[in-house]
């Protein structure tokens, strides 16, 4: 009888908890990639999550994105019912994609619609890099594909952000085949005289990068973006040499006449809207 | 015959022991036909025991066949005057892409394929079929000549993948793949894709945008090789085998997918086997392809083959959303 009780108080030792030991409160403050420096997160949202000591552009959400891009109040979902499906019948994927929508309040890796840019009417889409690392599955590719026939119907121009690791594993070839897809609406989209905008942002590699991604009427990034076709560490392997710094940064890419700007996402708006003036696709209000 | 893989070694050993047979019947003047037609029908199960129930792995180990016919191999075969045309007149001349002019039954067509090497010498000059941008841009050139004079263009695919280096990023890998994605879309005469040997990502598409896609039987398309996928997912590149296999990279897999058109049966034991065999199945499958797709016009070329993309992928729909509203 003494014995159990001993036992159970045993039991019941408290261990301090992992979160009494941290220093900053999570969420109130970011610690920022570029310099390092501890930051206020709200003080960084006011900055358009761009860092003010060093510049370094912090990651966006597809939510984040739209609010910084779009006119307040103008964003109408397309497609947020759609959602994927298991097609290789592959181990694991479903509880990843169920993860991934728990982390990011997202079905998929991006979000697509329609809003305005200081009043001109645009379809849009925005990847995200927290669902699966915005990689591109059938419902990505089906998604955009979308999107771009939306802005075909109404004549409006067409505008991508890209936050993509490339095409996603889970769906074989059936990821493959979305870069062939999002490629067939494009032309039809580009033959009637589409306007389309692509906006790189980090990273943009892989089978993203392979299509639609770089075949914008106009190619941007923001700045120090990481955009390829291979991951880094396979071109090190392959050519067995190390890799200048910059390699693959959204400068490196202007640099070698890949892009036509790198914007930075405090003036992102204001260039957009630049480009849709001149090219007088002025939707109302 | 040819270098043996692992998977047929079985058979290599029974033919062994027949020939064997078959000398010492000749040096002892012994009748041991009895014997020989047993063993020799034993043989034949046993062959279509093995070459029926392929496995992915079985199948990616014949497409990597050191003797698989090559892009070159077919093209003597199959096509009549061909003229090789070379480079991008932009930067260079790859030759991880071979293409040009030629008749296919007598009727002008530009072809282009991927272009493995057949010996280490060959494959550095090649670079193992892996190609830069100039070569995709070559390809580009070639098919916007075939559409100014309206002929077919028949792609051959047959790569481990667009060549990752840093040469071939300064130049613009990913632009050069995208734009040949969507030149491809618009193209406004017949495009006829075959996958011969190996369609690894971006690199395969790149030349494989068609109104028919047909892949040799055993070739393999995915979106990255089974290593790189093991090693992706599982960080194991030795789990490559199980990788062909939940990948679904095979020609069945794609036909079962609705990815491809048809499945170009191979002779008994791979490609390699009987070259002339093979190229008189590519060929009649090209036959029936270009009858079909003559037919169309210009504008039903590209309406083709944007109902064929466009229906490509899974998906479905929820209910209530839990993103944004």
């Amino acid at each position: 009888m003494l014995k159990d009780l001993f036992n159970k108080k045993k039991k019941y030792a408290t261990v301090p908890s992992d979160k009494i030991k941290q220093d900053v409160p999570e969420g109130i403050m970011t610690k920022c990639p570029g310099c390092k420096s501890i930051i206020y997160t709200k003080e960084l949202e006011k900055s358009h999550k761009v860092c003010v000591k060093c510049g370094y552009h912090h990651q966006m959400s597809a939510p984040e994105r739209l609010k910084n891009t779009l006119d307040q109040g103008s964003f109408r979902e397309l497609d947020a019912e759609m959602i994927s499906e298991n097609p290789l019948s592959f181990p694991g994927y479903v509880e990843r994609l169920e993860k991934d929508q728990k982390k990011s309040s997202l079905n998929e890796a991006v979000v697509t619609g329609e809003g305005t840019i200081d009043g001109y009417r645009t379809a849009i889409a925005v990847m995200d890099a927290r669902f699966r690392m915005g990689s591109m599955g059938s419902v990505v590719g089906e998604k955009i594909t979308r999107a771009i026939e939306h802005a075909h119907k109404e004549k409006i121009p067409f505008i991508i952000f890209t936050a993509s690791g490339g095409a996603r594993m889970q769906e074989g070839v059936l990821s493959l085949m979305q870069m062939a897809k999002s490629s067939v609406a494009l032309k039809r989209f580009s033959n009637d005289g589409g306007l389309f905008i692509s906006i790189m942002t980090h990273p943009t590699t892989g089978g993203v990068s392979a299509s639609f991604a770089s075949v914008g009427d106009f190619n941007f990034a923001e700045p120090k973006a990481l955009i390829g076709f291979a991951g880094r560490r396979i071109i090190e392997q392959t050519i067995r040499e190390d890799l200048p710094e910059d390699f693959q940064t959204a400068e490196f890419l202007l640099h070698h006449g890949q892009l036509d700007r790198v914007i930075h996402r405090a003036d992102m708006k204001k260039t957009l809207s630049q480009v849709l003036m001149i090219h007088g696709n002025r939707g109302e209000k | 015959m040819g270098q043996r893989l692992d998977f047929e070694r079985p058979l290599q050993e029974l033919e062994d022991k027949i020939k064997e047979l078959h000398s010492f019947m000749e040096e002892k003047k012994v009748d041991l036909t009895d014997e020989v037609s047993r063993l020799e029908k034993r043989l034949s199960k046993m062959e279509s025991e093995i070459y029926e129930n392929l496995t992915a792995w079985n199948r990616v180990q014949l497409a990597r066949h050191p003797e698989r016919p090559t892009t070159s191999d077919y093209i003597d075969r199959i096509f009549d005057d061909f003229l090789e045309l070379h480079g991008d007149r932009l930067f260079g001349d790859d030759e991880a892409i071979v293409g040009g002019i030629a008749t296919f039954e007598g009727n002008p067509v530009t072809v282009i394929g991927h272009q493995r090497g057949k010996d280490t010498k060959e494959n550095l000059r090649r670079n193992f079929g892996m190609p830069h941008p100039e070569g995709y841009r070559k390809a580009l050139r070639l098919m916007k000549q075939a559409e100014k004079f309206q002929r077919p263009v028949i792609f051959l695919l047959d790569t481990k993948g667009a060549f990752p280096g840093k040469a071939a990023e300064e130049r613009g890998q990913s632009e050069a793949i995208a734009r040949n994605l969507i030149e491809m879309a618009g193209l406004t005469v017949p495009i006829i894709c075959i996958v011969i040997g190996e369609g690894a990502s971006g690199g395969a598409l790149a030349i494989g945008v068609g109104n028919h896609v047909h892949m040799l039987e055993n070739s393999w398309y995915s979106v990255i090789s089974p290593e790189g996928a093991a090693a992706l997912l599982w960080k194991d590149s030795s789990l490559a085998q199980q990788a062909a296999d939940t990948m679904k990279i095979t020609a069945p897999d794609l036909k079962e997918l609705n990815v491809i058109d048809e499945i170009i049966p191979e002779v008994k034991g791979g490609a390699h086997r009987n070259v002339e065999e093979q190229s008189k199945a590519i060929q009649s499958a090209l036959t029936k392809s270009l009858k079909e797709l003559t037919q169309l016009t210009k504008e039903e070329l590209v309406d083709h083959r944007y109902e064929k993309y466009r229906n490509i992928g899974q998906y479905t729909f929820v209910t209530d959303t839990i993103g944004l509203k």
